[in-house]
Formats: C-alpha cells, structure tokens, sequence
C-alpha cells in the first residue's frame, strides 16, 4: 500500500468528533467522573497494567476491548478496588473520583463500592428472594422503614427494567429467574444503592441474543444517569453500546477514543487488526 | 494490509469484491475507448459494439453490490475492511455511470457520422483522451491503494473542464454561424457533456479511494471549472 496505514499522528480531539454530530446525538455535556492517572496494577511481581491514563466520563459508556490477558478485566477490578480481597496484589498511581484518589488507604472500601458498583460475566443472583436480593445491598448503607424501601426495591427494578416480569414474584428466589432476568437482578441490585458508576465485567457473555438486546437497551437507557464502564469481548457490542472504547494490549492502553472512530478509522495499526480479526 | 485475517475466507471475499471491481474497470475502460475510436472514425459497427458491452458492465454493478451486502451483512466490518466494502459499492456506481456515457457516446456516432461535412473539433479527440487517463489513473490507483495517485487523478479534472469550456463556445459558434450545423453540433455537445461527467465520476472514484486508503475525505476543495451554466454568448463574441 503506497500510503501505508502505520500509526497515524493527527486524530480530531474527542471535543471535535463529538461537537460534530448532530445536537441530539451530542448527549449531556462531558464531564470527567473518573479519571485514571499513571496506572499500574501488580500480581505479585507481574506488573498487569502498565502506566495507564484514561478519562471516564459521566452519562457515557466507555468499553474496554482487547485480546485474552489484555488486563480490562484487571482494570476495571482496580476501580472498586476488588482486588483488596486478594493478598500480593496492589495499585500504584491515581484513580480520581470526583477528584478523590480512590487508591488512597484512607479511602472507605464499603463506601466506595457503595459509589461504584460491579457486574459480573456469570449473573450472581444472592440465594434469597428478588426483594432481598435488592435490598440487601441497602441495608447495608442505609436505615429505611419498610414503605421507603418497598419504594427503592420497585424503583430499582424498574430502573433495570425487570419490574413488569417480576413485580408479582417478589418473594421466589432470585434462582428462579432465567439467566438474562438474573443479569438485570444483578443491575437492580447495583442500582438500588444509588451509585455512580456501574462496572459491567461481559455482562452479556452468558446471555442468549435476546437477553443481550435488552441488557444493552438498559445500558442505553442507565447511562443519562450514570458513569458506565463495560468490559466487552465482543467488539460489535462495543460498537453498540459505548461511547468511547479504549483498546488494550499486554497490559498496556493501546489506543483510546470516540467509538465511531475507533471502529471506522483508528489511529493505531495494532486497533486495526485486532477489530478487523487479523490479530494473531 | 500486509497482515491477512485470521479467518482466511474473509480475505477471499474481500479480494474476490477487488476483482470485479477491477473488472468492472476494465470493461468500462474499454467502452470509453472504443466509443472515442467509433466517433473520431465515425464507426457505426463499432459503436453498436460499445452499446451491447454496457450490459455487461450493469451486471457487473449488481454483482459487486450483492457481494457488498453479504460482506456487510456476514462479516460485520469495521475500519479498513468497513471502507473497502462501502468504497466498492460506490466506485461500481459511477463505474456503471461512465459506461452509459461511453454508451450513450456510441448512440451519437450514428447521427454524428450522418453529417459527414461537419469536421469535429480539434479538441474533442484531446478531451476523450483525458476523460479515458483520468479514469485509468483513478482506476490505477484504486488497484495499487494509493491515496497519493488519487489526489493526482482528482486534480486533473481541472483540464477536463476547461477542454469542455472551451469546446462548448467553439460549438455555439458553429451552430450560429450557420443553421445547418446544429443537429452534428448538438450531438458533439452531449458527447462534450458525457466527457465532462465521466471527468466527474472518475473524480468521485479518486475521491472513494482515497477514503479508503486514509479514512477521511480529501482535504482540498474540489476543483469545479465548468463554467457552461454562466455562458450566453460564443467565444470573442460581445454581448447582444
């Protein structure tokens, strides 16, 4: 190819691509929620992460792609901190949330996964009933009496639109529900605690296609109130679903970007052959 | 790209649409050059044959089009892959474009080569060669992917017009002059005009090859010389 694609030096700004679309399209202004400073995450001695920085913004979705061992999974742990439960791993560097290093020993471990709440690939429904399951997480933080919390729990399920399928069957087992009605359980679950951001580890990979549809119509919906990170292997739901998309590579951020460029022209050669399939 | 797809019949989908595209190319060049050789020897048969081959550039069209859908359908592709498939769909459109015009060019001889006595102009054998370089170069750069040779194409369009320009005073003028000239001179303006658009879809072709190559449009503002819609009068003519 006479006019190569190696790395290109000149992409628009992320203020440029999205000042370029359409009003409505354009979404709530942008503003910063987390913001990800020279990252670097340890098992033991493997350094998993490697000096990473990264914006993510609120009422947007930003998804992590890339191969097997990329570290997304890894990063996202990072951002509630869930790798505290496991000994030899640690953080360096700087997660801000709204401006407060969440890496800092002083941060509240339960507080912060009160703010930041987790999804994950396999749904994880408590062995309790669908109302519990919801309000388990409230109780917790907060001392409701029992209309507030009918309210919270209806709220919730409504909000991961579960309520309609559900709303006659409080009381059976979370179990009881198919696999992409646990998933939304879940998300009720993570909502009911009025976060801020919602980390979504594959949240459709155990899901058959329809289950997937509305789990990312939720997201869509979620997302004008919420910071959403998704950690997808599946790139055309990346493409779908999220705003922005970060690509990683053997612990490294690769490229980062507005996800309509990223999939039509990115800057880096490696981003282009891993989503045009000609990776390894 | 150097580096192929893992799954490999992906590759070959894609290099198969490349080859009908190229095909395409072939044919439609061929079409302008015989129409061109069938009007300047004034040729019937052979602007009969220039007529019949443009069936086989629309079939063409549409087979690059089927391809294209089941690409985008099947292998949901995104960056390079994604503007190779949306670039082959419209480069086959104004492909199937500049062969109605060379068609439409082989019509014109019959009626043209009836007006024996009206010499053609000079410079309408120099505006066919131009329109036939300035789709081999777009054509030539598509096939080597070249984003550089695309922008030359596309500049050269300039020249096309100009030629047209010229060409379409010098024609009004014959046709003032003296009334019998008007049905030969008439159809040697659409003959012009078919030029002119051809010099037009070539442009659009360089400009598709040079988004698929970079993924963005060129950055300079498109030449557009043809100046015919403004003129009233002949060449060195005053106004009424």
């Amino acid at each position: 190819m006479a006019m190569a694609m190696s790395d290109k030096t000149a992409s628009p700004s992320i203020e440029t691509v999205i000042a370029s679309k359409p009003k409505a399209e354009q979404g709530a202004a942008m503003d910063e929620k987390v913001s990800i400073r020279d990252l670097c995450f340890f098992y033991d001695s493997n350094k998993a992460l490697k000096h990473i920085n990264l914006p993510l913004y609120d009422k947007r979705v930003t998804a992590f792609i890339g191969p097997s061992g990329c570290g997304k999974s890894t990063l996202l742990r990072v951002l509630n901190r869930i790798y505290d439960l496991y000994p030899k791993q640690r953080a360096t560097g700087e997660v801000l949330l709204d401006g407060t290093n969440i890496l800092s020993p002083k941060q509240d471990l339960n507080l912060l996964r009160a703010r930041i709440g987790m999804v994950f690939q396999k749904p994880t429904p408590f062995p309790m009933s669908i109302y519990d399951n919801v309000a388990f997480g409230v109780r917790l933080y907060e001392k409701l009496g029992q209309a507030e919390m009918d309210a919270r729990v209806e709220a919730a399920l409504r909000r991961a639109a579960l309520w309609t399928e559900v709303k006659d069957k409080l009381k059976q087992s979370g179990l009881s529900l198919s696999g992409g009605q646990q998933q939304r359980l879940c998300i009720a679950r993570g909502v009911a605690v009025k976060p801020s951001v919602l980390l979504l580890d594959e949240p459709c990979s155990a899901l058959d296609p329809i289950s997937t549809s509305k789990v990312e119509e939720l997201i869509d919906e979620l997302k004008s109130d919420y910071c959403i990170v998704i950690v997808t292997h599946n790139m055309q739901q990346a493409a779908r679903a999220a705003d922005f998309t970060a690509f990683m590579y053997l612990g490294e951020l690769v490229e980062y970007g507005v996800t309509e460029q990223i999939f039509t022209n990115p800057t880096k050669e490696q981003t282009q052959q891993y989503i045009t399939g000609r990776f390894g | 790209m150097a580096i192929e797809h893992t799954v490999k019949s992906y590759d070959e989908e894609l290099k198969h649409l490349t080859r009908v595209i190229q095909n395409m190319g072939t044919l439609v060049e061929a079409a302008l050059q015989s129409a061109m050789q069938a009007l300047i020897r004034r040729n019937v048969e052979l602007s009969n044959q220039v007529m019949q081959s443009d069936a086989a550039i629309d079939d063409l069209e549409n087979q690059i089009s089927a391809l294209s859908v089941r690409l985008l359908a099947l292998r949901q592709p995104v960056a390079q892959d994604l503007r190779e498939i949306v670039g082959a769909l419209k480069i086959s459109s104004d492909l199937e474009r500049i062969g109605d015009y060379a068609a439409n060019i082989g019509k014109r001889v019959i009626a043209i080569a009836q007006a024996n006595q009206f010499p053609l102009p000079a410079s309408l054998p120099r505006m066919g060669w131009l329109g036939q370089k300035i789709v081999r170069d777009a054509l030539q750069a598509y096939v080597e992917r070249d984003a550089a040779k695309a922008d030359a194409a596309r500049a050269s369009d300039e020249e096309i017009d100009q030629t047209y320009n010229g060409l379409f005073r010098e024609l009004l003028t014959h046709m003032m002059e003296d009334p019998r000239n008007i049905s030969a001179c008439t159809h040697l303006l659409f003959v012009a005009r078919n030029i002119e658009r051809i010099g037009d879809h070539a442009t659009n072709i360089a400009e598709n090859v040079h988004y698929i190559v970079l993924g963005e449009a060129p950055g300079t503002v498109r030449p557009k010389g043809d100046n015919t819609p403004y003129v009233t009068t002949p060449a060195g003519k005053p106004s009424a």
